[in-house]
């Protein structure tokens, strides 16, 4: 279409960016209406976040790892957050509960091989801090309890397989801080059931005394004072996703 | 009796007013993030957060940042194939005369000089401006990917020394998008409507000399 005047062809263009922006603003409207007491995000950015979610998930390999820092040794982690920490612990009684109904102490835990890592660990708030952390490497858990395939084979990392789930939970003792990861990101090689950080045992607020490290992730992820492992074929409930943040959370 | 001078295509309008409300979203999602971490105190006072009602939106705010940022990469790219496939870099590019012509300008924009710089489509001043500002697009999505997936991605990261390079220069590219975003609409405001229309009616009239 061609208007040759001047005029009219000035009167319909910048009504045509008029509308432009109503029905940009109309758009951004309806996928992010919410409820007005909904903690969660709208199912409009939801979808998006899940889409990225899906393609990061597609592109992601495990031979890429968060790179290697100076251990800082001594120094004391920064604490973020107490949720799941608050309720007194004997840290004597502690044990890990799996879902084969077995229950690991900490001895059973320093039995398994001992991983060390250090890199840098990013908080989903954007601070970052370079850490040290000593553990079992969770392949190396999920191969010493026979966990993590539905039928109970020993995890082979060279062969993975639909017997493999393809979630893992982990709750608090007190069951108020939960969250859920791929398994794939549970496999990588950074990813570290840990009780030790920067040289020292872990420490109250730190998580003591067996926390997730999980590099590949965002903080949020790795979670603190681990009460409970559990795996599943559908996505078990996530603290963070809950409130609106990004289930995947990949780094 | 004047005459119609065909000056921005269709599609470069397109562009550029999608990037409007794209680009005003992605700074502002951007504050939603990076109040919930203050990485350089003080550059923001606690009354800009207040005032505008930045705080605890840290959830919204990535999730915003991280839809909208596809919006913008996918018009830049759609921008920059059809700049080159149209030929409408030969107008952008700063060729030699620009460069040569380029302290001139300014000076001629700033007041202190009184010959205005040839103007073509775009003069020395906006060829320059124009692609620069490509240029800190592309170095800010770039930057932004490394802070995304700074494991993934490590190798960017890597180019930007590290996650918090990427961050700094994440925070410098935004803020040199809100400086010539400002310097863009005094430009505009000065240049006057008939190149104003051009940018949302894609012709310009000039009046014929006889």
């Amino acid at each position: 279409m061609k208007i040759k005047k001047p005029r009219l062809r000035t009167w319909v263009s910048f009504v045509s960016l008029g509308l432009f922006f109503m029905a940009f603003a109309f758009v951004w409207d309806s996928i992010t209406r919410t409820p007005d007491d909904a903690e969660d995000i709208s199912r409009g950015l939801r979808t998006g976040l899940e889409m990225n979610g899906r393609l990061w998930k597609e592109l992601y390999s495990p031979r890429r790892t968060s790179y290697a820092t100076p251990p800082p040794s001594g120094k004391k982690p920064r604490v973020n957050g107490e949720i799941g920490l608050e309720s007194p612990l004997d840290l004597s009684s502690w044990k890990l509960d799996l879902p084969n109904g077995k229950k690991l102490t900490m001895a059973d835990l320093k039995k398994m091989p001992r991983t060390e890592s250090s890199t840098e660990f990013r908080c989903i708030e954007g601070w970052s801090e370079d850490i040290s952390y000593a553990g079992v490497k969770f392949s190396d858990f999920l191969q010493f309890t026979g966990l993590g395939n539905h039928s109970g084979k020993t995890l082979d990392l060279d062969h993975l397989d639909a017997d493999l789930f393809p979630f893992v939970g982990l709750e608090t003792p007190d069951g108020e801080y939960y969250v859920s990861l791929d398994m794939e990101s549970m496999l990588h090689p950074q990813t570290i059931l840990a009780y030790e950080m920067n040289g020292k045992p872990l420490g109250d607020k730190n998580g003591a005394p067996l926390r997730l490290i999980v590099p590949v992730k965002y903080g949020i992820k790795s979670l603190k004072r681990i009460g409970k492992i559990f795996f599943s074929d559908t996505r078990p409930k996530d603290y963070w996703a809950e409130q609106g943040y990004d289930w995947f959370s990949g780094l | 009796m004047a005459r119609i001078r065909e000056k921005h295509p269709l599609w470069l309008r397109s562009c550029h007013w999608l990037n409007v409300p794209a680009l005003a979203l992605m700074v502002w999602s951007g504050l939603l993030i990076y109040w919930a971490n203050d990485e350089y105190p003080g550059f923001f006072p606690q009354w800009f957060y207040k005032s505008l009602g930045i705080e605890s939106r840290l959830a919204e705010g990535m999730a915003i940042h991280f839809n909208i940022g596809w919006v913008l990469v996918v018009n830049g790219a759609v921008y920059v194939a059809l700049v080159f496939l149209s030929g409408h870099w030969r107008e952008l590019f700063p060729n030699r005369q620009a460069i040569k012509d380029l302290p001139g300008a300014v000076l001629h924009d700033l007041g202190l000089r009184k010959d205005a710089p040839a103007q073509g489509k775009f003069n020395a001043a906006q060829r320059v401006a124009y692609t620069g500002v490509v240029f800190l697009a592309v170095v800010e999505v770039a930057s932004g990917f490394a802070i995304y997936k700074p494991v993934q991605l490590g190798w960017l990261a890597a180019l930007f020394g590290g996650y918090k390079g990427a961050r700094l220069v994440h925070f410098i590219g935004m803020i040199s998008f809100c400086l010539f975003f400002a310097m863009h609409l005094v430009q505009v405001m000065r240049a006057g409507w008939n190149n104003f229309r051009a940018m949302v009616a894609g012709f310009e009239l000039e009046e014929d000399e006889d």
